[in-house]
C-alpha cells in the first residue's frame, strides 16, 4: 500500500524540472522572445483596436464604435478598390495555380528532359528577385509593348509573381506522392488522362489548394508592383490605402487595413488547415 | 510487332469464375523469347535481364525466385508494361505485347506495398479496374461483392485503406487486381511486408484463390520456402540470367548448377575429379582422397572436375566404421524441429548433416567420431 501511494508524487516533480531546464537553457530567451512578439504584433493590435475608435483623431481613444467601418463600406472608392483587388487576386490565383500545377507535373512526372534543372531554377527564381526590380521591369515592359488592358495588366503582373508561390507547395506534394499509385491506375486499365483525373489530381489537391491560397494572399497585399503597373481606375486596396495615408491618417484607414488583415488571416488559417491534413498518399 | 491493332482488342475475358480449363495440353500463357533489359546508357548501363527465355503455362502458379537485385521485379515490370524491353519478344497467349501500353494489357499487378488508392474506399478500389473497362454498374457491384467475399473483406467495403491493417490492405490489393479478371496476375513479393504467421496463412490462401479463379499467377519472391511451398513451377534467376526452370521437386532435388543448389535450401558441395567413364553413375576421387559413387545424369561427356552436391538431410549417420567414411563431429546446432551437425570428414569443407528428431539416431557430442553414409543416389555431379 505504502509503495503505491509513493508513486504519483515521484513522477510529477521529474516532469517539472525537465520543463524548467528546457526553458532555462539560454538565459533570457523567454523574455527576448516575448519582447520580439510584442514588437511584431503590438502595432497591428493597436491598428485594429483604433479602427473601433469613435473619435476622428487617430491616437486618442474616445469610445467604441463601428462608424469607421460603416464609413469605409460607404466609400465608393474603397468598394471599387476592394472589388479590383478581389478580381485581380482571383484571376491571378487561378491562372498562376494552373500554370504551377502543369509545371510541377512536367518536372516531377514528365521523365527526364533537357533543361529540367534550368526550368526548375527559372520557375523559382522570381522569389529571389527584389520586388522593385520586377516592378520596374513590368512597367517598362508594358510601356514598350504599349499593352494597355487596364486591370488586365495588373492581373498579368500578379500572375507572374504568384506562379513560384503556387508552385512550391504543389511540387512538394507531388514529390512526396508515390508513383506506384499512378502505375496501379494504369495497370487497372485507366488511360493517362483518367489516371490524372482520378488519381493524381485528387491526391495533389491539398498541394494545389495550398498553392492557390498562398497566391491569393500574396496577390491581395501586393503593393509595389501594383503601384507601378496599375492605371488610374485600376487601383487595388493596398494602393488605395497608401493614397489615403498621404492625405492624412484617419481611423478609416485603420478600418480598411483591418479588413485586409482579416482576409489574410482567414486565408492563412485555411492554408494551415489544408497543409496540416494527413498526407493522403502514404509514403509506402 | 505486326498487326497489333487487330489483335489488341480481344484481350478482356469475362468474370472471374470461368470454368477451369478442360484437360489437355496446357496452353502457353506467357512466352518470353530472349528478353533483355538494359537500364541507362553507356558507362552507367546496367544489364538487368540477359536473354531470358521460358514459357509460363495457363492456370499455373509460377514463381520467379532469386536473390535481391537479380532482376525479378524488372521482369515483372516488363510483363505489366511499366518498363520497355531492350530486346526480345514477350507473347501473351500467342500475341506479341511488347508494344501494347500498360492500360491495354489484360494483366494486373499486386504491388509490394499494396499501393491502394488512399482517397477511395475499399469497394471503390476494387471497382476501379472494372469501371475503367466500362462494365455495367450492376455487374461491377456483383463482381466487387464477389471479390471482397473471396478475400474475406466484405465487412470492410466502406473503409478507407488507411483504416486497415497491413494484412487487410494486402487482401484488398489482391481483390482489386483480380476483379477485372486478368489473364495473368503479377505479384511482386506481396507477402514480404507481413509478419511470419500471417505470411504463412496468406500462402495457403493465395494458393487456394489461384486454384479457384484459374488465373495464371506469376509470383516474385526471394524466399525459397515460399517458392517451394506455393508454386507449380519455379524459375530461378541470378544476376539477370535464368538459371533453371522446373517444379519445386526438380529445383530442390535436381538443381542444375551450384547456384541453384545453394540458393534453394542448404547444400553440401564436395569438390572432386571424375575417375571413371561418364555414365549414369561415376566414380569420383575427392580432394581428401575419398572414392565416391555419384549420380552423373547431369554431367557433360568430357567433364573432368566435378562438384558433388548433397542435401544435408540426405546424409545419414551411423556407428563408426559402418558408413562410407568416418568423421569427427565439429559443431551441433539445435533448431527445434531438427539438428544441424557439422562433421569433418577430412575434406576441405566439412559436411553439414540435418537430423530430424529421430529417436533412433545415435546421440553425439562435439568431438565424437561417427560413421557418415554418403548415398550414391543422393550424391549428384552438378553440371559445370
Ligand atoms: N530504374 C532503374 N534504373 C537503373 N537500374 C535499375 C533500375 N531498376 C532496377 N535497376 C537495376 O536492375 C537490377 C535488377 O533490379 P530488380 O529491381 O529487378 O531486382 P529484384 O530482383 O527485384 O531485387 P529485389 O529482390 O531486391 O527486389 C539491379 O541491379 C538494379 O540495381
Ligand atoms: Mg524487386
Amino acid at each position: 500500500m505504502a509503495v503505491q501511494v509513493d508513486v504519483p508524487p515521484l513522477a510529477a516533480p521529474v516532469r517539472k524540472t525537465e520543463k524548467r531546464r528546457a526553458f532555462g537553457e539560454v538565459p533570457g530567451l523567454a523574455t527576448l522572445a516575448f519582447g520580439f512578439l510584442v514588437f511584431l504584433y503590438l502595432p497591428i493590435a493597436v491598428l485594429v483596436v483604433y479602427s473601433f475608435n469613435a473619435g476622428n483623431i487617430v491616437m486618442v481613444w474616445t469610445g467604441f464604435s463601428t462608424d469607421w467601418y460603416a464609413k469605409a463600406f460607404a466609400n465608393e472608392d474603397i468598394r471599387k478598390a476592394t472589388l479590383n483587388s478581389l478580381i485581380v487576386a482571383v484571376s491571378a490565383t487561378a491562372i498562376a495555380t494552373t500554370c504551377a500545377t502543369l509545371a510541377a507535373l512536367a518536372l516531377a512526372r514528365g521523365g527526364s528532359f533537357r533543361g529540367k534543372v534550368v526550368s526548375l531554377g527559372v520557375i523559382t527564381l522570381p522569389l529571389m528577385v527584389p520586388e522593385i526590380v520586377t516592378a520596374v521591369a513590368m512597367l517598362v515592359f508594358f510601356a514598350n509593348l504599349g499593352l494597355n488592358l487596364g486591370l488586365g495588366n495588373v492581373i498579368l503582373a500578379h500572375t507572374t509573381f504568384c506562379i513560384p508561390f503556387a508552385f512550391m507547395p504543389i511540387r512538394a506534394r507531388l514529390e512526396g506522392m508515390d508513383t506506384t499509385l499512378e502505375q496501379a491506375s494504369r495497370d487497372l486499365y485507366a488511360s493517362d488522362w483518367e489516371t490524372f483525373r482520378l488519381v493524381t489530381l485528387p491526391l495533389l489537391m491539398p498541394g494545389v489548394l495550398a498553392g492557390a491560397m498562398l497566391s491569393f494572399v500574396i496577390s491581395m497585399d501586393d503593393f509595389i508592383i501594383t503601384l507601378m503597373v496599375a492605371g488610374a481606375g485600376d487601383t487595388t486596396l493596398p494602393v488605395y490605402i497608401y493614397s489615403m495615408i498621404r492625405q492624412g491618417i484617419t481611423p478609416e484607414v485603420n478600418a480598411v487595413s483591418s479588413i485586409l488583415l482579416l482576409f489574410s488571416i482567414l486565408i492563412v488559417t485555411a492554408y494551415w488547415f489544408t497543409t496540416r491534413q494527413k498526407p493522403g498518399a502514404k509514403s509506402h | 510487332m505486326t498487326n497489333k491493332a487487330t489483335s489488341v482488342s480481344p484481350l478482356h475475358p469475362d468474370p472471374v469464375s470461368r470454368p477451369i480449363e478442360e484437360a489437355g495440353p496446357a496452353r502457353t500463357a506467357v512466352e518470353l523469347d530472349r528478353v533483355g533489359k538494359i537500364y541507362g546508357h553507356g558507362t552507367t548501363a546496367v544489364e538487368a535481364l540477359h536473354e531470358i527465355s521460358f514459357d509460363i503455362r495457363d492456370n499455373e502458379f509460377f514463381t520467379l525466385l532469386g536473390p535481391s537485385g537479380c532482376g525479378k521485379t524488372t521482369l515483372l515490370r516488363t510483363l505489366a508494361g511499366f518498363e520497355h524491353v531492350t530486346r526480345g519478344v514477350i507473347r501473351l497467349f500467342g500475341q506479341d505485347i511488347v508494344d501494347v501500353p500498360t492500360h491495354k494489357r489484360p494483366v494486373n499487378t499486386v504491388f509490394q506495398h499494396y499501393s491502394l488508392f488512399p482517397h477511395m474506399t475499399v469497394a471503390d478500389n476494387v471497382a476501379y479496374g472494372l469501371r475503367r473497362l466500362k462494365k455495367p454498374a450492376d455487374e461491377i457491384r456483383g463482381t466487387v461483392d464477389e471479390m471482397l467475399r473471396l478475400v474475406k473483406m466484405e465487412r470492410f467495403a466502406d473503409r478507407l485503406p488507411a483504416q486497415l491493417s497491413g494484412g487487410q490492405q494486402q487482401r484488398v490489393a489482391l481483390a482489386r487486381a483480380l476483379a477485372p479478371s486478368p489473364k495473368v496476375l503479377l505479384l511482386d513479393e506481396p507477402l514480404s511486408a507481413l509478419d511470419l504467421k500471417l505470411r504463412q496463412a496468406m500462402r495457403q490462401e493465395l494458393k487456394q484463390i489461384q486454384a479457384r479463379t484459374g488465373i495464371t499467377f506469376i509470383f516474385v519472391t526471394h524466399d525459397q520456402d515460399e517458392a517451394l511451398s506455393m508454386s507449380d513451377r519455379i524459375a530461378v534467376m541470378s544476376e539477370g540470367h535464368l538459371q533453371q526452370v522446373g517444379t519445386p521437386t526438380e529445383i530442390y532435388e535436381h538443381p542444375v548448377n551450384r547456384f541453384v543448389a545453394g540458393f534453394v535450401g542448404d547444400a553440401n558441395f564436395i569438390e572432386a575429379e571424375i575417375a571413371s567413364p561418364i555414365g549414369a553413375k561415376v566414380t569420383c576421387r575427392t580432394r581428401g582422397g575419398l572414392e565416391l559413387q555419384a549420380d552423373a545424369t547431369k554431367a557433360s561427356s568430357g567433364q573432368r572436375d566435378a562438384v558433388l552436391f548433397l542435401r544435408p538431410e540426405k546424409v545419414r549417420l551411423t556407428e563408426p566404421g559402418a558408413g562410407t567414411v568416418n568423421g569427427t563431429v565439429r559443431d551441433i546446432q539445435y533448431l527445434g524441429n531438427s539438428t544441424l551437425m557439422e562433421i569433418d570428414i577430412g575434406e576441405p569443407a566439412s559436411v553439414i548433416v540435418r537430423q530430424s528428431g529421430d529417436v533412433n539416431q545415435p546421440a553425439c557430442r562435439p568431438g565424437d567420431t561417427v560413421g557418415v553414409v554418403l548415398d550414391p543416389h543422393a550424391l549428384q555431379v552438378l553440371a559445370e
